[in-house]
């Protein structure tokens, strides 16, 4: 196999949207940046489809506060304050950038833009991606590496003088593998999909709602590196249309449908208009056995019909194509369902547990976007202002670090078991099948689709013994190409997750959220939990432990 | 849901399979593009919009009510011309203007 050695003073790794915000951000640093990312990252994560709004935006009359306030209602007190009064206090400025880039904004006639409640702005986000991408491709000091899978992080030193020192990764095109050696690291992988048997298990897959391309590596990355994670057991689960996953806001707010069951009666009233309350009173009419469960349409008129057919196809074609063939939402109500549970630091408060500088605990170690925890409903306009703040400090650590040195042995052992997958036997598993036994013991013993997002400790016993069992499983399998190899990392990946993940349901016992942690041991909030649940990796055991809630201020590591 | 790529009018650019955030298609030794794994399909429409000769189509798997249509994407400066046609041979076009902003 070819090795590649490169060095760089900061490796921003995912050329998503924090990640390529970051970069641009980067351009007048005078540093070298390189972006190391999965696919190309032109359209790669989230926003490959477009996005209908930008979802994170206060409107004149507000303030960043009544954001922060608004997210920690949202999140039951489980949510870092300074990091969202960081976002809040940007998120307009972040706005006009993008508008600067060439993004539409709607406007009205006075020029301001058009909000959607008080926290929404509407756009027409199909090429974003497009415009991030160019924003930090165009800098001189940026190299983009694309086609490289990361699978691990490096570090140096022991105890307190464990640093960052840069990664490993593979090409996904060729038999390549990269030793990368960075001052800095940003991670800007995104959150976790795939992790729990999707809606849509056959064909279709891949049809979920979040990136099913985004597979928790910066988690699992991190975990193995010594840092430390939070709150991953705030598990985030969309309320979408059946089949497509398309989502349904746009119809609710757009022509104002409600939610109703199979009797036709009204149940959203009954259950509170919170997101996870909305899945939770659909998931309870299905158990009360009044379901299926729909968002009336019918009547709404043919205009209308066409303007839903027409938004959806900016966002989600699959749902026009859908209503084509088989009968618009003016002839139909739409059904709805839950999705299978997610881990995004966007929606929900999971992933790395960082200084409001956006540091991990692992020193050198930068992290934005949806992999970075503490800080939910930060969306697009959250995750560039995460990636600037995490920029900004990078580049500060950057400038006082020296180059780490070539560390052979370490790479030696890396590349021997990259090499020991392409030359396993054919005959054994295949990474495809351990995923489908991963995302079935999450379901039916991790509390997904299956048990209405329920679990309690014995299931979850069951649930941490059989993943264990898959981690060792997946030390043996083979890979023909680059494209096998990428699945088999992105499988170990999510076995990691998956394993912090039932860590930390295990460790909180209380029903914080509905949905996104039913515990049915104990079914109540409790005012012991009012903590954070945060993790690290100890001699390959995932390990919990408590933080106190950080409510104001500035928040530093004392490590 | 997945793609399917029309070989006879696929030009061998490569643009999809830059815009592809999974890296499923890949151009193969007859300059055409491969989908590599018709169920890893995220149905983002991505490679289709970069497509120059309209030469990838969208369909909706059977697993999610799919009855056979298929859908293709033709870029008209800053038209998108959307045409869904049926298996019986019914067309449906969808212009979107790209400088108009969601109203919903
Ligand atoms: C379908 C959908 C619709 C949404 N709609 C909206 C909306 O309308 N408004 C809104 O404000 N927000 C919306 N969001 C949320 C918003 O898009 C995300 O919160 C935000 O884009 C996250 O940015 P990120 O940089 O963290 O992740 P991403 O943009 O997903 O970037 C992660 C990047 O890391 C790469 N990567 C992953 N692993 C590796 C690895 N091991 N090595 C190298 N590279 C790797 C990925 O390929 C990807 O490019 C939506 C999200 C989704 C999924
Ligand atoms: S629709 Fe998206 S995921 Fe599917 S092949 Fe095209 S670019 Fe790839
Ligand atoms: S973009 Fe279209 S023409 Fe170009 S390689 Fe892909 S399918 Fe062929």
């Amino acid at each position: 196999m070819e090795e590649k050695q490169l060095t760089t003073d900061i490796l921003i790794i995912g050329g998503g949207t924090a990640g390529c915000f970051a970069a641009a951000k980067l351009g007048k640093s005078g540093l070298s940046v390189l972006i190391a990312e999965k696919a190309n990252i032109e359209r790669s994560g989230c926003l490959a489809a477009g996005v209908n709004a930008l979802n994170a935006y206060i409107a004149p009359g507000h303030r960043p506060e009544d954001y922060v306030e608004y997210a920690r209602k949202d999140g039951a007190g489980i949510v870092r304050d300074d990091l969202l009064l960081t976002i809040a206090q940007n998120v307009n400025r972040i706005t006009e950038e993008l508008e600067a880039l060439g993004l539409v904004i709607l406007k009205d006639e006075e020029g301001r833009h058009v909000t959607r409640g008080w926290r929404n702005v509407k756009i027409n986000g199909e090429n974003i991606k497009p415009l991030l991408a160019k924003a930090a491709r165009t800098q001189k000091n940026v190299t983009v590496l694309n086609y490289v899978n990361i699978l691990d992080l490096k570090t140096v030193g022991e105890g307190e003088e464990k640093r960052v020192a840069g990664a490993w990764g593979v090409s996904t095109r060729e038999r390549v593998f990269y030793d990368i050696r960075a001052k800095a690291v940003l991670i800007a992988t995104g959150g976790a999909a795939g992790l729990y048997r999707p809606n849509n298990p056959g064909f279709s897959r891949h049809k979920m709602w979040y990136s099913p391309f985004n597979t928790g590596a910066g988690f699992a990355m991190g975990l193995r590196a010594g840092a430390e994670l939070t709150t991953l057991e705030n598990r985030f689960v969309a309320l979408r249309c059946k089949d497509t996953i398309a989502p349904t806001g746009t119809i609710a707010q757009g022509v104002g449908a409600k939610q109703v069951n199979a009797l036709g009666e009204v149940y959203e009233t009954k259950y509170g208009l919170s997101t996870p309350e909305r899945i939770y009173g659909t998931v309870e009419e299905n158990r009360a056995g009044r379901g299926p469960c729909y968002l009336h349409t019918r009547g709404i008129g043919e205009e209308k019909e066409q303007d839903l057919l027409r938004a959806y196809l900016n966002m989600a074609p699959a749902q026009t194509l859908k209503w084509v063939e088989q009968g618009g939402p003016n002839s139909e109500d739409v059904e709805i369902e839950g999705t299978e549970p997610y881990i995004v630091g966007g929606h929900t408060a999971s992933g790395f547990w960082v200084s409001t500088k956006r540091e991990t605990t692992l020193p050198g170690l930068f992290a934005a976007g949806d992999v970075a925890g503490g800080a939910p409903q930060k969306y697009v306009t959250g995750a560039m202002v995460e990636g600037e703040i995490a920029a900004a400090a990078a580049a500060e650590y950057a400038r006082q670090a020296e180059l780490p040195e070539l560390d052979m042995e370490e790479t030696r052992a890396r590349l021997a078991e990259v090499e020991g997958h392409y030359s396993a036997s054919e005959e054994s598993l295949r990474a495809e099948d351990l995923e489908e036994a991963m995302q079935k013991i999450m379901d039916e013993y991790a509390g997904g689709i299956h048990t209405d997002y329920r679990y309690n400790e014995a299931r979850l016993a069951v649930a941490k013994e059989r993943i264990e069992a898959l981690e060792q499983a997946a030390k043996n399998l083979p890979a023909r190409d680059p494209f096998d190899l990428l699945h088999v990392y992105e499988l170990k990946e999510r076995l990691t997750v998956a394993r912090a993940l039932i860590a930390h349901l295990a460790a909180r016992q209380e029903t914080r959220w509905h949905i996104f942690g039913e515990n049915a041991d104990h079914p109540e909030r409790s005012a012991d939990f009012d903590c954070y649940i945060n993790s690290r990796m100890e001699a390959g055991e995932v390990v919990t432990l408590r933080r106190p809630l950080v409510k104001g201020g500035t928040y530093e590591h004392t490590h | 849901m997945s793609i399917r790529i029309e070989k006879t009018r696929c030009i061998g650019c490569g643009a999809c399979t830059n815009a592809c955030p999974g890296s499923l298609l890949i151009l193969q030794e007859d300059k055409k593009a491969f989908m590599r794994s018709p169920r890893d399909c995220w149905g983002c429409t991505a490679c289709m919009k970069v497509c120059p000769v309209e030469a990838i189509t969208y369909f909706l798997g059977a697993d999610v009510g799919g009855r056979g249509s298929r859908m293709t994407l033709a870029r008209e400066g800053v038209l998108y011309r959307w045409k869904i046609q049926s298996p019986a041979g019914a067309q449906r076009e969808i212009l979107i203007d790209r400088r108009n902003s969601n109203k919903y």
